[in-house]
C-alpha cells in the first residue's frame, strides 16, 4: 500500500482528470495560457527561421531523452524531465514553449496525464521548469561560473530546483482541490522529488558539460563568456530584478499553502506527538504562521510572504554586493601581478 | 517504436472518420468538459454520457474492446485516486489494518472515487477516439483554425514528425550503453555518479544529433522553397453535414449537463 502510495505519488507530476477541482484546473488554463502566450510572443520577436525546425526536433529530443533512464537503487531509476536543460541550451522563452509541446503531446497522443488539467500539467512541468531552471541558472553561473565546477554546480542546482518547484507546485494544487490531506501530500511528494532531483541535476550537469566539451558553439555565447571569464559582471539591477520576480510569483502563491504544514513541522509534530515548536510562540517568528496580526485571510497571508520577500532580498543584495566587492579587488589584485 | 502504433486506425471510413476535424475537435473537448463538470453522484448523466461515447466508438469501427484496452494504459496514473477512499471524511464503512496505522474507508470518500475514476475514464475514452480517427495533423490544422499560434502548432507538427525517429535514437543509444555495461542491471555497473554521467552523456550526444539534424532539416526545407511559412493545399471549409452533427452533439452534451444538475 505504502509502496503503491509512493509509486503513484511520484508518477503523480503527470495529474490525471478528475485529481484536481474545477476552479484550480481553470486557474491555471488560464495561468498557462498567459504564459505560453507571452513566450510565444518574446519567441517571435527574435525567432530566425532556422529556429522553427530546431525547436520542433528539440521537443522530439526532450521527450526521447525522458526515455534514457539510469537505475538508482532497488526497482526504481531516475530519467530526465528536461525543463532545465531546454531552457539552458535554447533560452527559457523557447524552453517553455519546447516543453509545453512535449507535455500536451504525451497527454493527447500516450495519455499521460488528463485533458481538463492539461493546464496545471503544463505549468508544473514546462513553465515553472523552463522559467525556473533558465534564471536560477543564469543567475548562478553569472555568480560562480568562473570557477572550475561553476557549469557543473549551476546547472545541478537549477535542474534539481526545477523538480522540486515542479513537485511542489503539484502538490499544491492537489491541497487546494482539498482532494488530499498537506500533511500527506507535501512531505511525501517533496521528499521523493528531492531525491528524484538529484538525478535530473546528474544528468543535466553531466550532458551541459558533455556539449560544452564537444560543440561549445550551440550553446548560447553567454556561457562561453562566462567560462572564460571575458563577460561583464552581472548588474546588481538584474540579479535584484529576477529575485523579485521569482520571490514575488512564491508570495502570491502562498495563499495555497497556507494551511498545510511544511515538511519540517510536519515530521516535528509527528516525531514529537506534539505541535510544532517552529511557528507558534518561539521568539523567531516575528510573523506567526505566516500572517500579519489584525489582517485577515488570504490577503495577510501574501503580505506576510511580500515582508519576507523583502527581508530575503535585502540579505541577497547584501551578500550579493560583499561577493563583487572581494572579486573586484581579486581581479584587481590579479591584474597588478600579471602586469 | 514505430507510427504505427498511433496510426492503425486512421484509414477508416466512418462517418466518425470523414467528420471535419475541427468538428470533433470542439465535441471532444466539450464531451471532456462536461464530463469534468459532473457532480458526484450523477449516474444517471454519466451513464447517459457513457452511452454517448460507446455509441461513437462502435459507429467508428475503431472498435470498443481496443479502445478500452488502450484506455487501461493510464490505469497506474489514478492509483493515486485510490487514497480519496480513505481521506474524505464521511460515514465510516470498512477498516483497513496496515503495519504502522489503521484506514478508514467512508462512504463519501467511495462515492468520489468512484466518480472521480468513471469521469477521468470516459475522457479518456473520448480522447483516445479522437486520435485513432483522425491524423495528428488533421488535429494541428484544426487547431490552427482554431487560432492556436502558429508557432506551437508549427513545433508540434516538426515533433510529431521527429518524435519516432529521435525515440528510436535514444533506444540505439541505451542498446549500445547495455552491450558495453553487462552488469548495469540493479546496484551494480559502477557508482550512482558515473552512472548518472553516462546517461548525462547520452542524453548529450542525443541532443547533439538532435540538433544536427535539425540543421539538415532546415538545409532540406530551404532548398525545397521554404521562406518561414507552412503552406497547406487542403480547403478550409466546413460541409453542412459537419456543422449539424457539431450542433446535435452539442445539444445532447448540453441535455446531459443539465440533467445532471437540475435532475
Amino acid at each position: 500500500m505504502l509502496e503503491t502510495l509512493v509509486r503513484s505519488l511520484v508518477l503523480a507530476l503527470h495529474i490525471s482528470d478528475g485529481l484536481l477541482s474545477l476552479p484550480v484546473s481553470a486557474l491555471f488554463w488560464l495561468l498557462t495560457v498567459a504564459s505560453v502566450g507571452w513566450a510565444v510572443r518574446r519567441t517571435e520577436q527574435a525567432l530566425d527561421d532556422r529556429q522553427v525546425p530546431l525547436m520542433g526536433v528539440m521537443a522530439a529530443c526532450i521527450f526521447a531523452a525522458q526515455m534514457l533512464n539510469f537505475p538508482i537503487v532497488g526497482g526504481t531509476s531516475g530519467h530526465l524531465l528536461g525543463g532545465a536543460l531546454a531552457a539552458i541550451v535554447l533560452g527559457p522563452w523557447a524552453g517553455v514553449l519546447v516543453m509545453t509541446c512535449v507535455v500536451a503531446l504525451q497527454a493527447l497522443l500516450f495519455q499521460d496525464g488528463g485533458i481538463v488539467v492539461m493546464g496545471a500539467n503544463i505549468f508544473n512541468m514546462g513553465v515553472l521548469t523552463a522559467m525556473s531552471g533558465g534564471a536560477v541558472f543564469y543567475i548562478l553561473l553569472r555568480i560562480i561560473g568562473r570557477r572550475a565546477w561553476g557549469l557543473v554546480g549551476s546547472s545541478f542546482i537549477a535542474a534539481w530546483l526545477t523538480v522540486v518547484l515542479s513537485a511542489t507546485m503539484t502538490s499544491l494544487q492537489l491541497i487546494a482541490s482539498s482532494a488530499y490531506p498537506a500533511s500527506l501530500v507535501l512531505p511525501t511528494m517533496i521528499g521523493v522529488h528531492m531525491l528524484i532531483g538529484v538525478g535530473e541535476g546528474l544528468i543535466t550537469a553531466a550532458a551541459l558539460s558533455f556539449l560544452l566539451a564537444t560543440r561549445p558553439d550551440i550553446l548560447p555565447a553567454w556561457i562561453a563568456d562566462e567560462m572564460r571569464g571575458t563577460s561583464r559582471p552581472l548588474s546588481t539591477r538584474k540579479i535584484l530584478g529576477f529575485g523579485l520576480g521569482i520571490a514575488g510569483i512564491m508570495a502570491l502563491l502562498s495563499p495555497f499553502a497556507s494551511s498545510a504544514p511544511d515538511g519540517l513541522e510536519w515530521a516535528l509534530q509527528t516525531l514529537g506527538g506534539g505541535s510544532s515548536g517552529l511557528s507558534a510562540g518561539s521568539p523567531v517568528g516575528l510573523l506567526p504562521d505566516y500572517t500579519i496580526p489584525g489582517v485577515g485571510g488570504g490577503l495577510s497571508t501574501i503580505l506576510a510572504g511580500l515582508v519576507g520577500v523583502l527581508i530575503v532580498v535585502a540579505l541577497g543584495y547584501g551578500s550579493a554586493l560583499l561577493i563583487r566587492r572581494r572579486r573586484a579587488e581579486t581581479r584587481a589584485t590579479k591584474s597588478i601581478t600579471t602586469s | 517504436m514505430t507510427q504505427q502504433f498511433l496510426d492503425r486506425y486512421i484509414a477508416g471510413s466512418s462517418a466518425i472518420h470523414g467528420l471535419d476535424a475541427r468538428v470533433k475537435l470542439v465535441l471532444t473537448v466539450a464531451i471532456i468538459v462536461c464530463a469534468a463538470l459532473m457532480p458526484i453522484g450523477a449516474w444517471l448523466a454519466l451513464l447517459a454520457l457513457t452511452v454517448l461515447i460507446w455509441t461513437a466508438i462502435v459507429v467508428s469501427g475503431v472498435g470498443l474492446l481496443t479502445i478500452l484496452r488502450r484506455s487501461l494504459l493510464a490505469l497506474p496514473f489514478l492509483a493515486v485516486v485510490v487514497t480519496l477512499i480513505f481521506s474524505v471524511p464521511g460515514r465510516p464503512l470498512f477498516e483497513l489494518p496496515l503495519g504502522f496505522a489503521t484506514l478508514t474507508a467512508t462512504d463519501a470518500g467511495l462515492l468520489r472515487f468512484t466518480t472521480i475514476i468513471w469521469k477521468s475514464w470516459l475522457s479518456m475514452q473520448a480522447a483516445l477516439l479522437l486520435t485513432a480517427t483522425t491524423h495528428f495533423l488533421e488535429v494541428l490544422r484544426a487547431l490552427q483554425a482554431l487560432r492556436m499560434p502558429r508557432i506551437i502548432v508549427a513545433l508540434l507538427s516538426f515533433m510529431y514528425r521527429y518524435l519516432f525517429i529521435l525515440v528510436d535514437e535514444a533506444q540505439r543509444l541505451l542498446r549500445a550503453r547495455e552491450c558495453r555495461s553487462a552488469a548495469l542491471e540493479g546496484s551494480g555497473g559502477g557508482s550512482l555518479l558515473w552512472r548518472a554521467q553516462v546517461t548525462g552523456r547520452l542524453v548529450g550526444t542525443l541532443f547533439l544529433r538532435a540538433f544536427e539534424r535539425s540543421e539538415r532539416i532546415y538545409v532540406a526545407m530551404l532548398s525545397r522553397g521554404y521562406t518561414g511559412e507552412l503552406h497547406t493545399l487542403r480547403a478550409q471549409a466546413i460541409g453542412r453535414r459537419d456543422l449539424w452533427f457539431g450542433v446535435g452533439g452539442g445539444v445532447v452534451l448540453a441535455i446531459i449537463t443539465a440533467q445532471a444538475f437540475l435532475g
